[in-house]
């Protein structure tokens, strides 16, 4: 039986229906699980892309050709069957189920299978198959309700706002951001975003997802507002004159990574918030177990350890290598990683050929 | 130990001295002496021998979190630091998240048939987690979590360390059951030796000051000594810190504790931009152990920087510094350098040969034949009973050189000179006089408290530029605390022969650095080797040679253990040749060029 989906120097490809899952080089089809830069790139020619996720998809890519599905319409291509299901990581991340004489696939993207309010949840579909992550594939990374987190979050702001200090909170401007935005308590003062979230705000009100006001820093000229304001930033931000303008803020990152003390130490921080939009140990076990499947490849993250514990569960597991897990703006540790060589290929200079 | 525990949360969750001070001084206000004893021993620094091995450690861990020793070796190699990998794995199971239950509850959806008439459509997942996760424990709440600190550090872990093995790892997961996460990586971090929390010995003397109103100074003074290892603080201790200060003055323990060292910053610029060299006084920066020797009433100590009592390793010092009857009038408190001393040349010996001494607790006669040490003076913070840091450095020195002549002490002598020039010139020939450059103290510097801004610098280390070589990188492995989980500790190598020689040439592994980057380049470096990596073995990698570096070090010698032939003293990455490939690098004959100017033979 030959594979559904194989490797080519343009990402994975589905032979049988002469299309690609979330390229890495510009291609004549693509079909993206989500917006974030590693998965979704600019150049190709048509997108298939979850209904849900559209908005965000052009609201990071300007004007793309796309055919937006819901959540389990089919369509066929070329004689394979092609569906998006909820994969939980961020507004419209879609896993990717294709079939193809009786053989199922499923490439999930990234996934989590906590609650997040900002997105339809992760929903496991039965297949043969399945391409599955591991950015925290290792068991020390187990995630805390995201209940508990947000109220250490509110805790944080409160305690600050009190002092009279501003809260820089960095995290990724699409998902991490909308996630906290929708659980802070918008009483304790204003909520202040920076530039770069505002249009990706946007997109998520667009869809009716709910998120309390919020403001562009020039919009509090006030620095006795500014002292009470919970400010979201992406961690590129750090540093810049745009964060000097705040009151002796204490300054706080979220992300998955922040389970690790050398992690939060190595930033200087004053707090790191343990939230990521990524699956955590036991949740990729449970994820990969609801899928059925007797065969699991595994992208980026921790691949080896993911791929012998896998194995030694008795299941069949090999690496697969992708250039995913490379976006300075998913939940990264911010290593420049991979996204050079995607740089050399910079998909304007490509699309002009 | 909760409320220890607590600070230790506290600590973590802020940048700021002044937050860390205030959360020193609160703790400390609201806990027992003997309690507030340890904590104060602990947030210094101090150290005790580490009560139950690691591997016991591990097994226990083993024990409670279910997993395979690989799995275990790949979360420690992430983490970077035993005592917090366990603290993450055996921590309780956070409450049971309502929502992934419903999420992988439901059924799988069955895409294939729309139609649902498939019956397979409900697929629970029936996996039982408690393969993956470190299962919650069903051990009730009990007593460790309600031993206080100093029970656990005077009683409970010395305990364990002559306990048998199972039943430590019995009662260690009995612990950790009834601890929360920061509760299991404090607890740990106590058995094996110490925390390190970013606190400075400088913020604790705050917290002190604040707490009693009394100077930080005068705290900084009472803490010396007081992590020393072998001596377990108690209430009696921790009384006498804070006493006021009349009662310390009559206090007996106090009698050979000696001052703060005042520390020198690395000197980055021209010495000209000092100011007119006749305002300093430059002096060999030998390369031995700091030290004061404190003189009163009869009796010695000696005290090494990093505050350690080294009476023990240095009997002969003891002896000769007591004959010397320096403090008949009064106390005399010396800063200056232990030298292991080549009588025939009548000059300090390599640095090797003094960790010889150090390395012992028993000093035999043949080792204080065969390795015979010397105590150089520099500086003199007491004289009858008086405290003379306030005192100008000229001041201090003049009746330093009078005491010396009385009672024949080894002085470090200021280096002739008028100008600069002079003293750059001697700079060049430090390494014949096994110095590592010159000191530069300004005349008119008063003895300071550790390192003052370099702003106000009164005392300067000119060290020696070191010797450079290019070199490449060819292993790396992932980096502890604050860099866990990246690559950060590498292995460099030079060429086997130069690029026009004959044969096919190969790379010779020669030293490890690990400093000496910013994050930033941290960052790219590791993400290059992620990308160039040949092979992993445990947790070095191999990588393709493509990374250039030029390395400094302090010294070299011939080596038949290692493959080069060659042993580096104090490597350290100097900067990132990212205009050089790896072909440019440095080949052995560099290296050993080194070697042939024998140290000695300098100018």
């Amino acid at each position: 039986m030959n594979d559904l989906l194989r490797l080519r120097p343009e990402g994975l490809y589905c032979e049988a229906g002469g299309f690609f899952i979330d390229p890495w080089r510009p291609v004549d089809r693509a079909v993206i699980t989500h917006a974030h830069a590693d998965h979704a790139r600019a150049g190709h020619r048509h997108y298939l892309v979850s209904r849900q996720g559209e908005g965000v998809l052009r609201s990071r890519l300007g004007a793309i050709k796309t055919q937006a599905l819901n959540w389990r319409e089919a369509v066929l291509h070329h004689g394979v069957r092609i569906s998006l299901h909820p994969a939980g990581h961020v507004l419209g991340s879609a896993q990717v189920r294709i079939e193809h004489q009786g053989q199922v696939w499923v490439v999930s993207g990234d996934y989590k299978v906590q609650p997040d309010r900002t997105c339809t949840p992760f929903e496991p579909v039965r297949c043969d198959v399945f391409v599955t992550e591991s950015t925290f594939g290792l068991p020390i990374y187990r995630w805390a309700p995201e209940s508990q987190v947000m109220a250490e979050i509110n805790a944080w702001w409160s305690a600050n706002a009190q002092a009279g200090r501003s809260s820089l909170l960095m995290a990724y401007a699409f998902g991490k951001a909308q996630r906290i935005l929708a659980g802070l308590n918008p009483d304790i003062g204003p909520i202040v975003c920076h530039g770069a979230m505002e249009p990706i705000n946007a997109a998520y009100r667009a869809e009716g997802i709910a998120l309390p006001d919020t403001h562009r820093i020039t919009e509090l000229p006030d620095r006795s507002d500014l002292a009470r304001a919970l400010v979201l930033a992406p961690p590129s931000a750090a540093g810049t004159p745009w964060v000097r303008r705040l009151v002796q803020p204490s300054d706080a990152f979220a992300s998955g990574w922040m389970a690790v003390r050398g992690m939060r130490r190595r930033r200087a921080l004053d707090r790191g918030f343990v939230l990521s939009d990524h699956a955590d140990w036991p949740g990729l076990h449970q994820a990969i177990d609801a899928t059925r499947a007797q065969r699991v490849l595994v992208t980026h993250g921790d691949v080896p350890v993911m791929v012998r514990a896998l194995r030694d569960r008795g299941l069949q597991a090999e690496a697969l290598r992708t250039e995913f897990g490379s976006d300075p703006d998913g939940d990264q540790q911010g290593t420049p990683g991979p996204a050079q060589a995607v740089r050399d290929i910079d998909p304007q200079d490509a699309g002009a050929t | 130990m909760q409320s220890f525990s607590a600070l230790v949360s506290q600590l973590d969750a802020t940048t700021s001295t002044q937050a860390k001070v205030q959360a020193i001084a609160e703790h400390l206000a609201g806990t027992p002496a003997d309690d507030a004893a340890w904590a104060v021993f602990l947030l210094c620094g101090g150290k005790r021998p580490q009560t139950v091995p690691s591997r016991v450690l591990r097994e226990a861990a083993l024990q409670a979190s279910g997993l395979t020793p690989w799995l275990f070796e790949e979360c420690y190699a992430a983490v970077g630091d035993l005592a917090e990998t366990i603290a993450l794995l055996v921590a309780p199971a956070s409450p049971e998240d309502p929502v992934i239950r419903a999420a992988t509850a439901a059924p799988a959806v069955d895409a294939s048939s729309a139609a649902s008439a498939d019956s397979t459509a409900s697929i629970a997942c029936t996996v039982s987690m408690a393969s993956m996760a470190p299962a919650p424990s069903d051990v009730p709440r009990a007593e460790p979590s309600r031993l206080s600190l100093h029970q656990w550090m005077n009683e409970r872990l010395p305990a364990w360390r002559t306990q048998d093995p199972a039943e430590v790892r019995e009662a260690l997961g009995q612990a950790w059951a009834t601890l929360d996460a920061t509760g299991i990586f404090t607890l740990n971090k106590l058995i094996t030796g110490g925390l390190r929390l970013g606190v400075s010995r400088q913020t604790v003397a705050r917290a002190l000051a604040l707490l009693t109103g009394l100077d930080s100074r005068r705290i900084a003074q009472r803490l010396m000594g007081y992590v020393d290892r072998r001596r377990p603080p108690g209430a009696a201790q921790y009384l006498a810190l804070i006493a006021p200060e009349a009662e310390t003055l009559a206090a007996a323990p106090t009698r050979g504790d000696p001052y703060p060292f005042f520390l020198a910053h690395a000197l980055q610029q021209a010495p000209q931009t000092l100011g007119p060299a006749e305002d300093w006084i430059a002096e060999w920066k030998w390369d031995g152990i700091r030290a004061q020797v404190v003189l009163r009433a009869g009796e010695v100590w000696i005290w090494s920087r990093g505050e350690e009592l080294v009476n023990e390793q240095f009997p002969e010092l003891i002896e000769s510094l007591q004959a010397c009857r320096i403090d008949e009038a009064g106390g005399v408190v010396l800063d200056g350098e232990l030298l292991a001393w080549d009588p025939f040349k009548d000059q300090p010996r390599d640095f090797a040969v003094l960790q010889k001494r150090l390395q012992r607790r028993q000093v035999s006669a043949a080792l204080r034949r065969d390795y015979p040490v010397r105590f150089m003076a520099y500086d003199l913070l007491e004289a009858e009973g008086q405290d003379l840091r306030e005192q100008a450095l000229h001041e201090r020195r003049l009746k330093l050189e009078q005491l010396a002549q009385q009672h024949g002490l080894h002085l470090s002598q200021p280096l002739p000179g008028a100008h600069w020039n002079d003293w750059s010139a001697l700079r060049q020939a430090a390494r014949a006089q096994q110095a590592e450059g010159l000191m530069l103290k300004h005349r008119q510097s008063t003895y300071g408290v550790g390192r003052t801004r370099p702003s106000q610098g009164a005392w300067w280390k000119w060290k020696l530029d070191p010797m450079t070589v290019d070199a490449v990188l060819v292993y790396a492995q992932r980096g502890h605390g604050r860099r866990a989980s990246l690559l950060t500790d590498y292995t460099f190598a030079v060429w086997d022969r130069p690029p026009d020689a004959a044969g096919e040439r190969v790379l010779l592994p020669f030293a490890k650095a690990y400093s000496g980057l910013t994050d930033a380049e941290i960052r790219a470096v590791d993400a290059q080797l992620r990308r160039t990596t040949r092979e992993s073995f445990g947790p070095v990698r191999s990588v393709e040679p493509t990374l250039v570096f030029e390395l400094g070090f302090e010294g070299i010698s011939a080596s038949p253990r290692h493959k080069s032939g060659v042993a580096v003293r104090f490597p350290r990455i100097l900067r990132w040749r990212t205009d050089k490939t790896p072909e440019q690098a440095d080949h052995l004959d560099s290296l050993k060029a080194f070697l042939s100017t024998p140290l000695d033979a300098s100018p």
